[in-house]
């Protein structure tokens, strides 16, 4: 084993004998382009409703939820779908919450979740998660749809208007700090600020 | 004799059926009377889908609106789609509560829902008071199907003493 990982360095350090630089050089193009497409293909593909509902505990818990809610339909028909509001757009943000989306591999594969119960008694933990990622970007993922500076206030409702006017436009608060809860059900809200 | 026999005939006959077609006119005009209150089914027949109502909007103005007798209780001026009210959380109480509504300016629940049912105050809202919807409901922007006759006691009292002046 030792021997083969030496030959390989060896081999690896000595300059092409056979191959000329250009066929090395476009090669490594061509390879190029295909890993990386291949990579981000896929990744995309990790990025559909699909993909987060082919796991019976998205589907069961928190899919079936949303299906009630405005964000799942509505007058436009304009929805957003799970990765809209959990997997930020911004690429290094996007690796960033993948690589911790193993966890949830992890918790895939031991069923930490795989019934309701275990689902409710974790729901706490899971929603402080995400309130924790919106407050830390200021609600990153709701501004990519709802723009602050186009919201029309006098088509809002007086009371939010109000606060949309005044927490709001201060920065005092952030979109997650009023409407949790707003595609799912809300875990014990015991403690949380504002309940 | 022959005549005699046929006018009884005749006369039994009408005797029997007439009571019967009495009955048959009489049925027909009572399902009228019964229908012309206008139903959700509005007189479609009863192998006929009817088409389903528009759904109203709920009315979200934020103003109070008045009790229409002493005890009733207030109803709701805005809409609380997706409000939670279940085992662990009670969204009404995230405004209406003793502790929120100087942030939120909303009118806070009334004392009475903090009593037990033996007039003993409590910490917590009363379990019996706790699930909100059961008393307090939203107004639906709709015309009423039928129309309300209610007339609270002050306006009969009014009524009465002014009939008594004249």
């Amino acid at each position: 084993m030792k021997n083969i990982i030496i030959l390989g360095w060896q081999t690896l350090k000595k300059p092409s004998a056979y191959y000329s630089l250009g066929a090395l050089v476009i090669g490594g193009f061509i390879a190029g382009i295909i890993f990386w497409g291949g990579f981000n293909t896929a990744l995309e593909v990790t990025n559909t409703e699909e993909f987060c509902i082919s796991c019976h505990e998205m589907e069961d818990n928190v899919y079936e939820e949303m299906k009630t809610t405005i964000h799942f339909t509505n007058r436009s028909g304009v929805r957003a779908t799970c990765p809209d509001c959990h997997v930020p757009h911004n690429w290094t943000d996007k690796i960033a919450r993948k690589m911790q989306a193993s966890k949830e591999v992890w918790g895939m594969i031991f069923g930490t979740i795989d019934t309701r119960e275990k689902f409710l008694a974790h729901r706490r933990g899971l929603a402080e998660n995400e309130w924790r990622r919106l407050k830390a970007n200021d609600s990153l993922e709701c501004r990519n749809c709802h723009n602050f500076d186009y919201m029309d206030f006098t088509e809002q409702s007086e009371r939010a208007s109000y606060q949309h006017s005044t927490a709001l436009a201060d920065g005092e608060k952030t979109c997650i700090d009023c409407h949790k809860g707003i595609a799912h059900q809300l875990p014990d809200m015991k403690g949380v600020e504002g309940w | 004799m022959k005549n005699l026999n046929l006018a009884v005939i005749a006369s039994l006959l009408v005797l029997t059926v007439s009571p019967v077609l009495y009955s048959l006119s009489a049925n027909a005009a009572d399902k009228e009377t019964v229908n012309s209150v206008a139903t959700l089914r509005d007189h479609t027949p009863i192998m006929v889908q009817r088409e389903p109502n528009a759904i109203p909007k709920v009315i979200n103005k934020d103003i109070k609106q008045g009790r229409n007798y002493p005890m009733q209780p207030p109803v709701i001026p805005h809409t609380i789609r997706g409000y939670e009210v279940n085992k662990t959380n009670n969204k009404c109480m995230s405004c209406h509560s003793r502790h929120r509504t100087e942030k939120s300016q909303a009118p806070m629940v009334s004392v009475t829902h903090y009593m037990d049912r033996d007039g003993n105050f409590l910490a917590e809202m009363s379990p019996r008071r706790y699930f909100c919807n059961q008393c307090h409901v939203t107004q639906l922007d709709a015309k009423p199907l039928v129309e309300n006759t209610f007339t609270d006691m002050h306006s009969l009292m009014k009524e009465k003493s002014k009939a008594e002046k004249h």
